[in-house]
């Protein structure tokens, strides 16, 4: 019973969140916003007993990444472009798209998802943070390994783009 | 238990090509750090020699083909021959880069690593097993070219195409992620022959939520091949970006983007072909309409040659819409082609474009084929194949693209697509026109001689499209071999 409420607790602040992060008007109410969904996803992580990715979730993204977002935020000047006409002219049509969506999913929920059936339960003996390095250091060594090649060009692709023209 | 934390020999041999490139592109970096300004640059030639060197690994890595790194990559015969062609490809833009980025005071060793680093993106896509290995060598071909397109930063036009590609990109990758998020929440898995085995299984997830997880994966990669109606992007980029990047950008990222389509599409989505058929259908043949008459009007020569890639794209997913063996053939066969024949044509354009690229108009051709009539031929060479006649690769290409449709039962398709490669003739043709035909203007003054790289890319390129399309059993025998994907 405190199960189902925790939840939708949770869904309806990420779900807010998100709704409010894209309609409102002034960029650092958008980026705050976007905080509040970030933290009910990572309430929805603590439910399902993914104690790491919620700490992940709120120290990266709430703690690192949306104060970094801030701090953009606040150096560019932004009021000018708050001021000009947003591109909300075609939101009939973006509504139409939701409403087919809505309605195919609505139409599908009726006939039953039929998911796959739930994986094992993990070993108990093992904690949460262990399982998650098996398996990052295991089966999914080559992704873990291949984004820092990622992380690699982002970072000089963002240097040859802010350097200045005089350190060339 | 601690076994597979260790990988074994085999995956190095497999994944060998794309550690090379990585440690060269790393290397280039290193080296210019240490480089005094006057000193002189070698990275076209270190670039090159990484880009053989990946050829020359990605030999030993097919005759030891399988998956590798616990089914994250699988090497084999499809994913081989895109490898190869990503790296020619990035091969060929290299060679026309140095000269390009010396007259225009760029040159500098961060551009040819992003390049190499786009590549070794793209080796990651074509050779994926996994949505997630998918996902990120998508993103770290997409990122690099976002800034390659961007890299003369004090050129608007360089501003503008970046812009918009790393906007319109970003959007486009976040609606293949969101795809893949719901594939894995309908079956379970990430792995592209496990989730084939979910969706074709007795008891399938509910067919509605696949679809959409499939369409939302299909709006991604649509994206990133230009196919209609997310084609937009692609003339604006390819004009405002550098002309040697516009040549990598028509060539090898797309190539990876078709390879992994087919892959995605052919093994996890094979079991519900039927319903996204007609979807295939109507994208193959919006995207060749839209991409050959919105060419007709074109006056820039770095726009004709979007809208015909385009239009290209178009011809490519109605081998695609064959679901067939002799279907992938076709695609990896028309790939090959194209990509000598796009990248030659911007190599020309490269050169005849001249500082700052001013002269990029169709009307600054007039008179080409008096004052330099080896480039006005090579250039005719590559328009020809791209309309596709007889003796050149295009023209096999299209033979066979349009043979595994008819071998569908897609006659209305080959009917249409036929009568659009007719109408492609005409803008093709009246670039020949004024290249021979008309009297150079005084405006324009001649173009240097060719030299250097981009005459060997030139020349190259010009010399596998006839031998495509004299030879084509050099290709079409490992592509006809290949065109089974083992799900």
């Amino acid at each position: 019973m405190l199960d189902t409420f925790f939840f939708y607790a949770f869904a309806l602040l990420t779900v807010a969140g998100a709704a409010l992060a894209v309609t409102m008007r002034s960029a650092v109410h958008c980026a705050v916003w976007l905080i509040a969904s970030l933290l009910g996803t990572a309430g929805l992580f603590l439910m399902q007993q993914a104690e790491f990715l919620f700490a992940a979730q709120i120290v990266l993204y709430v703690g690192g990444i949306m104060v970094l977002f801030l701090f953009v935020i606040m150096l560019v000047n932004l009021e000018a472009a708050a001021r000009e006409r947003q591109m909300r002219k075609r939101w009939p049509i973006a509504l139409a798209g939701v409403l087919l969506l809505a309605a195919g999913l609505a139409r599908s929920l009726e006939e039953g998802i039929r998911l796959p059936a739930p994986r094992p339960a993990p070993e108990a003996a093992a904690g949460n943070v262990q399982q998650i390095a098996t398996v990052l250091f295991g089966e999914y060594l080559l992704p873990f390994e291949v984004a820092s090649v990622l992380l690699l060009v982002a970072i000089v692709g963002a240097i040859v783009m802010a350097q200045r023209e005089d350190a060339r | 238990m601690y076994d597979k934390f260790i990988p074994t020999a085999a995956d190095y041999v497999r994944f060998a090509p794309e550690i090379l490139l990585t440690v060269f592109g790393t290397l280039i970096m290193l080296i210019e750090a240490g480089r005094k300004e006057d000193q002189r640059r070698p990275y076209g030639i270190l670039s090159l020699i990484a880009l053989a060197g990946a050829i020359y690994l990605a030999f030993p890595a097919y005759n030891n083909a399988g998956p590798a790194f616990q089914g994250m990559l699988i090497v084999d015969g499809f994913g081989t021959f895109f490898r190869v062609l990503c790296y020619v490809a990035a091969a060929l833009a290299v060679l026309c880069s140095g000269q390009y980025l010396s007259r225009e005071k760029a040159d500098s060793g961060e551009y040819y690593s992003l390049i190499l680093f786009s590549v070794v993106g793209q080796g990651v896509m074509v050779t994926a097993n996994e949505l997630l290995m998918v996902f990120i060598g998508l993103e770290i071909s997409s990122i690099a070219t976002y800034v390659l397109a961007g890299f003369l930063r004090d050129d608007q036009r360089n501003n503008e195409s970046a812009l918009k590609y790393f906007l319109l990109g970003s959007f486009a990758t976040a609606f293949l992620l969101y795809g893949i998020a719901w594939i894995y929440g309908l079956t379970g898995s990430t792995d592209l022959s496990l989730i084939r085995a979910a969706l074709g299984s007795a008891n399938p997830p509910n067919v509605i939520l696949t679809g959409t997880a499939a369409a939302l994966m299909f709006v991604g990669l649509a994206f990133k091949v230009s196919a209609f109606p997310f084609q937009i992007w692609t003339p604006d980029v390819y004009q405002g970006a550098p002309a040697p990047v516009s040549a990598f950008m028509s060539a090898g990222p797309k190539a990876a983007a078709f390879a992994i389509l087919v892959r995605i599409f052919m093994t996890a989505f094979e079991p519900i072909a039927a319903r996204w058929e007609p979807i295939l259908w109507v994208t193959a043949l919006a995207t060749m309409v839209v991409g050959n008459f919105a060419a007709l009007a074109q006056v820039n020569i770095k726009r004709l040659l979007a809208y015909s890639s385009i239009a290209h794209a178009g011809y490519i997913l109605v081998a695609i819409t064959a679901q067939s063996q002799i279907g992938i053939s076709a695609v990896m066969f028309y790939l090959a082609a194209y990509t000598f024949m796009n990248v030659g044509a911007f190599a020309a354009v490269t050169h005849l474009a001249g500082k700052d690229e001013k002269y990029v108009n169709i009307e600054d051709l007039a008179g080409l084929g008096q004052r330099q009539p080896v480039t006005a031929a090579l250039l005719s060479v590559f328009l020809l194949s791209l309309i596709g006649v007889p003796l050149t690769g295009g023209f096999f290409g299209k033979f066979y693209i349009f043979k595994a449709a008819l071998d569908s039962n897609l006659v209305w398709l080959t009917v249409l697509g036929l009568l659009n490669s007719a109408v492609a003739a005409y803008y093709y043709l009246r670039v020949l026109v004024v290249m021979y035909m008309q009297d150079a203007s005084a405006e324009v003054p001649a173009p240097k001689p060719v030299s250097g790289g981009i005459l060997v890319a030139l020349v190259g390129s010009a010399v596998a499209t006839v031998i495509l399309g004299v030879f084509p059993s050099v290709i079409l025998n490992f592509a006809g071999k290949s065109g089974t994907l083992n799900p």
